[in-house]
């Protein structure tokens, strides 16, 4: 699996407030309207400072970065999936980082929005928002295209048979855990039944 | 040393995987007792299960199931009235019993309290919950860390989890607290010198004389802030205390465990109790660590007094001894987590006066309608909220950039005590300044 693209870089210690404000968790990330809206608020919680671009451009419905570059601690605080899902409706595909605040890297890998990668060194200063990388999983590197400097990876360790399963529930069916998946109908896809949608 | 002496945190996890021992590192499939969820992660955790295991599916145990609207109750937000009619619905077609619904009597509150007030919280169980702060009930000798929508699902579906078996780190509070220090300092104390990651994928257990003396709210505040350190799960022994709590409010027997002589701790580390100084993390991390004396150059522009952390009726009690007879120079907003402590305002008493008389007295803006409130922001008509550049001295937990509402914002995360006698004096001020 390889993921091809620019680069969005953060620090230290980007929690989960940051990453979806809890004024939005009033939406549902299982009903596909809300699912893209969460997208369209990823990183809104994040102090800007003047000439940073955001990660969702104004008016966007997806962001031109696909791959995340973080310090330590990426993802810390509350629990809420909205964060991985945030990032993954909007159309990020890996969060690259020193480490992982424990309940986010789960998350990233129970619903299979994210790969969270983590890297041996500190590579936030090797890069700048808006460079191009190309992240190879199985060789375990991510490259700059800029400057061809190649930064290995960490291996994904026991997360790396879920998430190559597909996430929590296709892990456990394959280790028969659980029985096969119900028959797919398009009612079930969208949630529970909603009240009334403003 | 035997090779199966375990930490409490080891033994509580191989009970409920049904092996003799675990160790650190062992991935193992864990048995729930209970499973907890609120408005604002229950709605998506409701869809994954119906999405996974169709629509007709049922949950693993109704009665091992909690569903404890607390989030977003007392706003106008209509999807938040949707998100807790969602959770109506599915308590209805599964025959939940424990949904503490909004509007009824049953209403409850800040749902890591109500576990606790409602019985849900016992000794060498295992709880999982879609809050990061399910980690509170570790304060009661059980198993309790929080989980996001995808693996409750998988829980309420199955009573299972996939867990990887944490090593423990050990903090020891030799001593007795000072009168003017609270559990609070404590927590802020260890979260300063450890840091915001130093538990990552590890148990906190507190012990030690001090931890031994205080109530179980107490307690409860410092299990509840393991997360802000990165910790999986807190965890305290249980002693008379714990029994004496649980007599009141459940019937159900339990089995509480104690480390084994001999298990291994991934690190210990111990503090002089009687030395602590009333503590406050400075924004924008729990970790920003200083001490209240050195912070008396900040001028504040409000307090705020609630959350699972900091808004239980000792927090209130505690605020209360500093502000009896004072009054708040600053904004003050005062919010009870559950319905119990919002009756306990009236009920409980400091010098013969009913704490609700001494906060009014001292000019405090109080909510009764028990929730989450500002803690985290929330919707924009919340009580409490942060709408602009203030800057706030709290009780909460948590103090990211705009965690309070806007981004903006400034808070400090301090003890009731302290919160208070900064409320009184506008300033960040060390309580020993205007306590007797």
């Amino acid at each position: 699996m390889t993921i091809s693209g620019r680069v969005y870089v953060l620090g230290d210690n980007i929690d989960t407030d940051q990453i979806i404000p809890a004024e939005y968790l009033n939406l549902v990330p299982t009903i596909p309207d809300e699912y893209q809206k969460l997208g369209s608020y990823a990183l809104a919680g994040l102090p800007l400072r003047p000439g940073d671009p955001p990660f969702m451009p104004s008016g966007a419905t997806a962001t031109p970065y696909a791959i995340l570059v973080g310090g330590k601690n990426f993802g810390c605080g509350s629990s809420r999936e909205h964060a991985p899902v945030a990032l993954g409706a909007a159309g990020a595909k890996a969060v690259v980082a020193e480490s992982f605040a424990r309940i986010f890297f789960r998350n990233c890998v129970a619903t299979g929005e994210l790969y969270p990668v983590e890297t041996p060194e500190r590579i936030v200063g090797a890069f700048h928002t808006g460079d191009e990388a190309v992240l190879d999983l199985e060789a375990g590197t991510l490259t700059h295209r800029g400057t061809g400097t190649v930064h290995h990876l960490r291996p994904l360790g026991d997360a790396g048979p879920v998430i190559a399963a597909g996430g929590l529930f296709a892990y456990a069916r394959q280790s028969g855990m659980i029985a096969a998946p119900p028959p797919v109908s398009p009612t079930v896809d969208g949630g529970p039944t909603a009240g009334p949608d403003d | 040393m035997s090779s199966a002496s375990m930490t409490m945190t080891e033994k509580i996890l191989a009970r409920a995987a049904g092996k003799a021992a675990v160790t650190p590192g062992d991935n193992v499939w864990v048995q729930a007792n209970v499973l907890m969820t609120h408005d604002v992660c229950g709605p998506g955790t409701i869809g994954i299960f119906k999405r996974e295991f169709g629509r007709g599916a049922r949950v693993w145990d109704p009665d091992r199931v909690v569903l404890i609207p607390d989030h977003y109750i007392f706003t106008r937000d209509e999807k938040a009235h949707r998100n807790v009619d969602i959770l109506r619905e599915f308590a209805g077609e599964q025959a939940i019993p424990h949904l503490y619904d909004v509007g009824t009597p049953r209403y409850r509150g800040v749902c890591h309290i109500a576990l606790a007030e409602e019985g849900h919280t016992r000794p060498g169980e295992v709880l999982f919950g879609t809050d990061s702060h399910t980690c509170t009930a570790g304060a009661f000798n059980e198993f309790a860390t929080g989980i996001g929508n995808t693996d409750a699902a998988f829980v309420l579906g199955t009573g299972k989890l996939l867990l990887k078996v944490p090593p423990t780190m050990r903090f020891v509070f030799d001593g007795e607290v000072p009168p003017y220090i609270l559990a609070k300092d404590l927590v802020l104390h260890i979260i300063g010198d450890i840091g915001v990651d130093g538990a990552t994928y590890r148990a906190m257990e507190f012990a030690g004389e001090a931890v031994e003396r205080l109530t179980m709210e107490e307690r409860m505040t410092l299990a509840n802030m393991v997360i802000e350190a990165g910790g999986k799960n807190g965890i305290i022994a249980c002693d008379e205390t714990t029994r004496a709590y649980l007599r009141t409010r459940t019937p159900k027997p339990f089995e509480p465990v104690a480390n084994d002589p001999g298990a291994r701790f991934f690190a210990e580390r111990r503090y002089d109790a009687r030395a602590l100084e009333p503590t406050v993390a400075k924004p924008h991390s729990p970790d920003n660590r200083a001490l209240a004396r050195e912070l008396g150059g900040v001028r504040l522009t409000r307090a705020y007094i609630g959350s699972c952390t900091g808004g239980k009726i000792t927090d209130f009690i505690n605020a209360a001894q500093v502000l009896r007879g004072r009054r708040v120079a600053v904004d003050t907003f005062l919010v009870p987590a559950t319905t119990e402590i919002s009756r306990g305002l009236r009920s409980e008493t400091v010098d013969g006066r009913p704490l609700l008389q001494i906060f009014q007295e001292a000019g405090c803006q109080i909510s009764l309608d028990a929730s989450c409130a500002a803690c985290l922001g929330g919707p924009r008509d919340t009580f409490g909220r942060i709408n602009g550049p203030e800057v706030c001295i709290s009780t909460t937990n948590r103090n990211f950039p705009g965690r309070m509402g806007a981004k903006e914002g400034q808070v400090y995360l301090a003890s009731p005590y302290t919160v208070a006698a900064s409320a009184v004096t506008g300033r960040i001020t060390d309580p020993r300044e205007l306590l007797s």
